[in-house]
């Protein structure tokens, strides 16, 4: 029981439906956390109060299963300025600046109603960034969805990207990178990540703990209506048969609003009236009141006659559970009241004082001159449930000798599958639905390694990038988790930027699951592993659970791959060093730095070529990648490469050829006698780059001398890509098949290449 | 070149603009919001940027046509004075009646962003000068909505009177339907009003004014306007 608690007759709340069972079971409230809470407060809760704790206890708003896990990720850095726990993280760049960022799932909403479940998916992760006082500056997102064969998967795309872009042009935010993945297991339970970027003074960041008694509390943006009820329980659940019956749980997104509010914030922060801001998002109303007031030690008191409605006759809990979009709760300095209602007004926004902080550690509701909820605030967040839930670790998969794989294509048309595939293809027709110049300062666009973002007016820049392979998570999650952060850490070091830190968007199917619970601890583990190695801390995320759905007649419900996405940050001293992956000119030495095996388990070609989905994921040697990866951004600083790409998913052919296609340069290529030719060129074996360079004597020796292996595969030059033992392959023809496949199926004609 | 732009609520690449003007003028430009009724004593040049003025939510640019700020516009332009009209901007030109015709949903019905060549049509115009007739510049869309229409007699006076300023073309400068992105008559990228000081076109040359950012073939047009009001002073 909280400090300060008195039961009395005050707290019998008259004219509300009765707590049964089956009210507690629908809200997501397991019979132990029921108990749990009538312990909590002595008394039996009311509907309000009912709602009000389903929303904070919940699994997308409490972390209930994943917490503990989640304590065990590296945070820390000279750099970090804000880990995890606010509604970003935030890290010092120098120059007296700040970046500002998180990657938020909408994963849930996406699937049911995919516009405005993707387009309120930017809308929150944008709020999150500005709510600390910063401007976005960028944005990605990274989408999973089902089978291309699978007859919702066409119309999901098509509503998800139009969503995404509907919000960020509008909005006016770059939307400059991402990955775009297609897989069966994504069918029922599309993935929406999204990533905002945003730029703040250092000293001026602002956060949600409350402080001080007896200062306003103020409601800013749009009107509440009954819109979102709900949402954050509905994306603590897995799907059942009803998915599309929830589509009244999906919020409608306002990016104009959204924009105003963000000019509107930023002046009123800029003027000093702001004590503590939290926007609301999940849980809305309640979940930022309950954060600011427990943040702060003190007590919330709301009158929801104030608060701002869209239509009438609301009841306190719609009000309570309300997640409409486009809405901010701050605690206001007194005397800058007047001030700060005057520019909300001159935006066209509205602004309401609802409530006030209290000593009491309370949170109080009153509506109509009722009191609706008395509960105690701290335990509201802090006495969440906590599980250590029961995980098995999933077992290890056999190594794939390459030598056994007989290839049963001509390597040079594989290559041509392979980039034609949906996996690999261009995701141009996605990407241009996106504004990625807006603001002025994109220096690298959707397609390369990374984007690149200029920083005002320069000289620095930020690199971003989003990872994740999740055939290799679900294969072996500590080496998937390991793989995702490597991956961000070596896409963001091919364009020249240093890796800072990361945001993780950790999704997965049902954690009362132990085989599920068992993916997501590894996944963890893994990502602790290489942050801690790669000196890349984690400093903001978010836990998706339950992304699974129900089949009828079967106890075990289909999950997602395990997708542990990590949005990678990377600074740039001089935006005009930012190194591009399109080879620059003939006669070019084509260099592989770092070690290749040929290691096929769970590659692309295995997959896609072979129809196989076997093996164990290829090692993630944490120690190599460092030095490999340190090695290249040394020699891009140095000015030694003249191009520099990853080598990831479809291996080194398929990192050659879209260096090819970004300059429509060919190539003439060997292999080494030492690996079948297959493995050598499509195996996903990590910590490599491919470079080019005009002194390649020089960067062999630096390479010696780095104890970096180092392997010569050839030139530039010529309009095709040449190996030994294939036929010719036209760069032309090979961008052909690669722009082809997305636009043929997005249309839904036949693209001529078979793949579909 | 005293410049100033309006900034409706939504309005969101007014600060690429600014950034532009600034670079290629040497003088930030004054930024007025849509509710005053009066332009900065001395401009010479107004622009309406690009962004979704009031969250295009009726028909692109029908608000912000009738703000409070258009009736200071329309006087501006009635006296000769030069009004650059970008995207949103050019959207709101044609609602307000300052330019003829309308800007339709793009033929694929989708939001495109991208590098788009132009054919520079004339150069015998203030907002033209600084490249030549028939030269082919490369500069970005970003829009939803810039499928240029009107009815067959005002295309055929646009053209008669030779008040297309840029045509969507292939890199070499032909009127192509696949280089035409968002199907507009004619290929249609902009237009000026019959007294040559109203543009208005869909791209962004205020993007393309720096190298690092891809390129600088937006230059030329507000060079162009910088030379205009030097000669005229």
């Amino acid at each position: 029981m909280g400090e300060g608690f008195e039961p009395s007759a005050r707290h019998v709340i008259s004219n509300e439906p009765a707590i049964t069972p089956e009210l507690i079971a629908q809200h997501g409230l397991r019979p132990g956390e029921y108990e749990r809470i009538v312990k909590l407060i002595g008394r039996e809760p009311s509907f309000t109060e009912l709602g009000i704790f389903s929303a904070m206890w919940n699994e997308h708003c409490s972390y209930k299963s994943s917490r503990m896990h989640l304590r065990t990720l590296p945070t820390k850095a000279p750099w970090v300025i804000q880990g995890p726990g606010e509604n970003a993280g935030v890290i010092g760049i120098g120059d007296g600046l700040a970046v500002v960022f998180k990657m938020e799932s909408h994963n849930h909403p996406s699937y049911i109603e995919p516009y405005q479940g993707a387009a309120t998916g930017v809308g929150g992760i944008l709020r999150d960034v500005f709510t600390m006082g910063a401007r976005p500056i960028a944005c990605l997102n990274a989408l999973s969805f089902g089978d291309p064969k699978h007859p919702k998967t066409r119309s999901l795309v098509a509503g998800v990207v139009a969503g995404i872009g509907g919000y960020g042009n509008s909005f006016g935010v770059p939307t400059v990178g991402g990955e775009v993945r297609f897989d069966r297991r994504y069918d029922d339970n599309i993935l929406v990540n999204a990533m905002a970027v945003g730029l703040a003074d250092a000293d001026k960041i602002f956060y949600s703990a409350a402080s001080g008694v007896g200062m306003p509390i103020v409601y800013l943006g749009s009107k509440t209506g009954r819109d979102g009820i709900h949402g954050a329980t509905m994306a603590s659940a897995e799907f059942g048969a009803d998915a599309e019956e929830k589509r009244p749980t999906v919020q409608v997104g306002d990016p104009f609003s959204e924009k105003l509010l963000l000019e509107a914030c930023l002046e009123i922060m800029a003027k000093g009236c702001v004590i503590a801001i939290q926007d609301m998002g999940a849980a809305g109303l309640t979940c930022s009141a309950v954060e600011m007031g427990a943040k702060g030690d003190l007590g919330v008191t709301l009158d929801l006659d104030k608060v701002p409605c869209r239509e009438i006759g609301m009841s306190a809990y719609e009000m309570m559970l309300s997640e409409s979009q486009e809405r901010m709760l701050m605690v206001l300095k007194p005397e800058k009241e007047q001030e700060a209602e005057a520019i909300f007004r001159k935006w066209g926004l509205d602004f309401a004082i609802v409530g006030e902080t209290t000593p009491t550690k309370r949170f109080i509701v009153r509506h109509g001159g009722a009191l609706m909820a008395d509960l105690p605030i701290k335990e509201l967040g802090d006495e969440a449930p906590l599980y250590e839930r029961h995980f098995i670790q999933n077992k290890r998969r056999p190594v794939i000798d390459a030598a056994s794989v007989k290839p049963p294509l001509a390597n040079a048309d594989a290559l041509e599958q392979l980039i034609g595939s949906p996996d690999l293809c261009s995701k141009r027709w996605v990407w241009e639905q996106y504004d990625y110049i807006i603001l002025g300062n994109t220096v690298q666009r959707p397609g390369g390694d990374a984007a690149v973002v200029r920083i005002n007016d320069g000289p620095k820049a930020l690199a971003l990038t989003s990872d994740v392979t999740p055939r290799y998570c679900e294969a072996d999650s500590f080496v998937g988790g390991k793989q995702a952060v490597a991956e961000a850490w070596r896409n963001l070091t091919a364009v020249g930027a240093q890796p800072l830190a990361v945001t993780d968007n950790l999704n997965f199917g049902n954690p009362e699951r132990p085989d599920i619970m068992g993916q997501l601890v590894g996944c963890i583990r893994g990502i602790g592993e290489a942050c801690r190695a790669l000196d890349f801390p984690v400093v903001s995320g978010n836990v998706s659970l339950y992304n699974e759905t129900k089949i009828s007649g079967q106890d075990v419900g289909r999950a997602i791959l395990p997708t542990p996405t990590i949005g990678g940050v990377g600074l740039l001293d001089a935006f005009t060093k930012s190194m591009t992956l399109a080879f620059k000119a003939e006669g070019e030495s084509v260099l592989l730095l770092g070690e290749t095996r040929g290691w096929l388990g769970q590659s692309l070609y295995l997959r896609d070529i072979c129809g196989r989905e076997e093996g164990a994921p290829p090692p993630v040697d944490l120690t190599a990648e460092k030095r490999n990866g340190d090695f290249v951004r040394a020699l891009i600083g140095e000015g030694l490469l003249t191009a520099v790409h990853d080598v990831s998913d479809g291996g080194l052919l398929v990192a050659l050829a879209e260096m090819a296609m970004a300059s429509g340069i060919g190539a003439v290529l060997q292999a080494p006698s030492t690996i079948p030719p297959h493995a050598f060129w499509f195996g996903e074996d990590q910590a490599r780059y491919v470079v080019t360079a005009t002194d390649a004597r020089r960067v062999s020796e630096r390479a010696r001398a780095a104890a970096v292996p180092l392997l010569h595969l050839g030139a530039t030059g010529g309009a095709v890509l040449a190996l030994d033992g294939e036929r010719a392959l036209p760069v032309e023809e090979l961008k052909r098949r690669f722009e082809a496949w997305l636009p043929a199926y997005m249309a839904g004609v036949e693209n001529g290449l078979g793949a579909i | 070149m005293k410049s100033a732009v309006i900034v409706f609520p939504g309005i969101n690449r007014e600060r690429d603009m600014a950034r532009a003007l600034t670079l290629m003028s040497g003088r930030a430009p004054a930024m007025v919001w849509h509710a005053d009724i009066a332009l900065p004593a001395g401009t010479d040049l107004v622009v309406i940027p690009g962004g979704f003025s009031y969250g295009d939510y009726l028909r692109c640019g029908a608000i912000a046509a009738r703000a409070p700020i258009m009736n200071a516009v329309r006087g501006f332009v009635a006296k000769g004075g030069l009004l650059l009209a970008v995207c949103n901007g050019f959207q709101i030109a044609c609602e307000a009646g300052l330019l003829p015709g309308v800007l339709m949903r793009n033929a694929q019905l989708r939001f495109i962003c991208r590098d788009v060549y132009l054919r520079v049509e004339r150069s015998d115009t203030a907002f033209t000068r600084g490249y030549n007739a028939g030269q082919v510049i490369r500069v970005p869309v970003a829009h939803g909505e810039g499928n240029y229409i009107a009815d067959g007699e005002t295309i055929a006076r646009l053209e008669g009177e030779g008040r297309v300023a840029f045509r969507y073309s292939s890199p070499d400068g032909m009127v192509d339907p696949n280089w035409n992105h968002n199907g507009a008559m004619n290929a249609i990228a902009g237009i000026i009003n019959e007294h040559g000081n109203v543009l208005g076109m869909m791209p962004h040359p205020e993007n393309h004014v720096e190298a690092a950012m891809g390129r600088t073939d937006g230059r030329g047009l507000f060079a162009g306007l910088v030379d205009h009001f030097k000669l005229a002073a």
